[in-house]
């Protein structure tokens, strides 16, 4: 749909049948013309290892130090494991962060992830008013995860929210500490379900449609047709939607923070992070461990994702 | 079995199915539409009759939410941060993925890995070291009042666009790959330089994948969050995302003030979203399928 629509806009793009030659040497140029390809290649990398691979780097070398962010380059010393024996043992938050970054990526996949390929499985069908409900549930994905908090609020307090109102009850949502993480995740899964839906209508356009007639001509149901047919083609996409969703999951970061800077039951690992860096005890190595570990299972499933999009690029 | 045999159980289906999509639909409303209706509504008048009333209503919130969000220069900061971060970055990217996708050279894979993989990265894991990059890179007061790079425009700029960029970098390069390589070679013929080729050649041909981009990093850069909070100390530096704190009280908070800045702040993506919904999803399918 949308992207097939950008596709057949580019000029001249049906018009060659014949597969692209193989790109060119770089050797082939003349002296001054090199001079730019390589500036054309350097700075941008230069901007993205210097401000995000190095960085990156930079923190896990940190988690093995003692610094504190003060003082010289020269006073960092190295302590081995202790930052991570002091998270994991020592840090009352930690357990907590873990769990709930645990409960946010399950509650995420199977609540707003399979709710979103559900109504996009639903609306990829002649539906009458299908881009209408499309719009509606992809309306939420443009709004920042902060102020989805803020808009939540107006449902979730305590003395004016339309909840209590409701329920008659007296529950503080967003305060909580037994609730808020569920609260949290409604309000972040209002905003997933449409971002996956989105995803996931794009790969269903794509999948040929021969086959499902196929599958229509062997006697196929609807239910069987989508699981032995739909399903197994979309192997790319559900490979993406899953990296995105454990992602996702472990960056949630802004609805806890406006809410309450991650306190009190909104535990995550992204906000202890936070908390430690900038905060007013800067504890660099014992933030920057924390940060290794987001790194460490960030690294997992971006693999995975490198692995399926960099198999398509042939 | 057949066509005919399934078209009469289904509609009953259909029914269903249609009444829980728009019962679903009227749900994924409902926040918004909450949120705009109280915020046109006078909070003596909610306070007494509830929310659950009719009545009452005002544009005053606006006004005052306008003020005591700063909103004035929130948002002229947010220009400051938004237009040259997505400039940069869809200039940036657009060349190394010209490059990547118009020559073949040892590390073409590599580079594209190193680019794709920079904007899956928590923001988190790059915190540390940035921040104190930032606070250790040391600028004349003339240009920054903080004498460093921490608290300026630049740094959170600078870090908006490498986090950026990689992502664009990906769906540009695929972008190009599918452009005839005829074009570029007939103007290599002509005598193009590479310069020539890039800016006068390929950009103009990927203006639709440069619109759909530029409309999504344009809302992501608006709805930072993250970065701004982390650099940015200066109250009067800081975006329209952050606005909304000003509004909230210490130990009181009037909702419909809330709402009223919640709205303002929800406009542009939403203005986005209705005007260039097309772009907007073009620009996020783009880069998770090949399409």
């Amino acid at each position: 749909m949308a992207d097939t629509a950008v596709r057949e806009s580019a000029p001249g793009l049906g018009a060659v049948r014949r597969p692209p030659r193989r790109p060119r040497g770089v050797r082939t140029l003349s002296t001054g013309d090199r001079v730019t390809v390589v500036l054309m290649v350097a700075v941008p990398t230069l901007v993205v290892v210097g401000l995000v691979w190095g960085p990156a780097l930079a923190t896990v070398l940190l988690s093995f130090t003692d610094w504190n962010g003060i003082g010289n380059i020269a006073d960092i010393n190295p302590v081995g494991w202790e930052n991570y024996r002091n998270a994991t043992t020592n840090y009352p938050p930690f357990g907590p962060a873990i769990e709930h970054n645990i409960i946010w990526l399950v509650v995420f996949f199977f609540g707003p992830t399979l709710l979103g390929i559900l109504l996009a499985v639903v609306l990829d069908r002649e539906l009458r008013g299908s881009r209408i409900y499309q719009s509606i549930f992809f309306m939420p994905v443009v709004l920042s995860l902060a102020l989805v908090g803020f808009i939540w609020q107006l449902i979730y307090s305590r003395d004016q929210g339309l909840l209590n109102a409701v329920l008659g009850t007296e529950t503080d949502w967003f305060g909580d500490p037994d609730v808020n993480l569920w609260a949290v995740l409604v309000a972040a899964g209002w905003r997933h379900t449409g971002y996956i839906m989105l995803l996931y209508l794009a790969g269903l356009k794509a999948v040929d449609p021969a086959l499902r007639e196929a599958a229509a001509v062997d006697g196929a149901g609807e239910v069987r047709t989508f699981l032995r047919v739909i399903w197994p083609v979309m192997r790319p996409v559900n490979v993406v939607v899953l990296v995105i969703t454990v992602i996702e999951s472990l960056r949630a970061f802004d609805i806890a923070w406006v809410i309450n800077k991650g306190r009190n039951g909104l535990e995550l690992i992204s906000t202890l992070v936070t908390q430690n860096v900038i905060g007013e005890a800067s504890r660099v190595g014992f933030g920057s461990a924390l940060a290794t570990i987001m790194i460490a299972i960030s690294t997992v499933f971006i693999v995975i994702y490198l692995v399926q999009v960099m198999r398509e690029q042939r | 079995m057949n066509p005919a045999v399934r078209r009469g159980p289904v509609r009953p289906a259909r029914v269903v199915l249609v009444v829980v999509l728009t019962v679903l639909a009227i749900g994924w409303l409902f926040p918004i539409a909450w949120a705009v209706y109280n915020s046109l509504r006078d909070f003596d008048f909610t306070s007494v009759n509830g929310y659950f009333s009719v009545g009452g209503f005002t544009f005053d919130n606006y006004i005052e939410a306008w003020t005591r969000g700063n909103f004035e220069q929130t948002f002229l900061n947010t220009a400051i941060i938004v237009v040259p971060s997505v400039l940069l970055t869809l200039l940036l990217a657009s060349s190394v993925a010209f490059v990547l996708a118009r020559f073949s050279f040892r590390f073409n894979i590599a580079l594209l890995v190193l680019f794709t993989a920079a904007n899956l990265l928590p923001q988190q894991a790059l915190l540390v070291p940035l921040f104190r990059l930032f606070l250790n890179f040391e600028l004349s007061y003339d240009i920054s009042d903080s004498g460093s790079l921490y608290d300026t425009y630049f740094a959170v700029i600078a870090v908006n666009v490498a986090f950026q960029t990689g992502f664009c970098t990906f769906v540009l390069s695929n972008y190009m790959k599918a452009l005839p390589r005829e074009l570029t070679e007939a103007a290599m013929v002509d005598g193009a330089g590479v310069l020539r080729q890039y800016w006068q050649v390929v950009l103009p041909l990927c203006r639709p994948a440069l619109a759909a981009l530029a409309t999504l990093q344009i809302t992501w850069v608006y709805n930072d969050f993250f970065w701004a909070v982390a650099f940015m100390r200066t109250g009067d530096k800081l975006p329209v995302t952050s606005s909304l704190q000003n509004l909230r009280g210490q130990f009181f908070t009037d909702y419909n003030l809330l709402s009223a800045g919640s709205v303002i702040v929800a406009i542009p993506t939403l203005v986005i979203f209705f005007l260039l919904q097309r772009h907007l999803r073009a620009g996020l399918t783009l880069g998770a399928t090949k399409g």
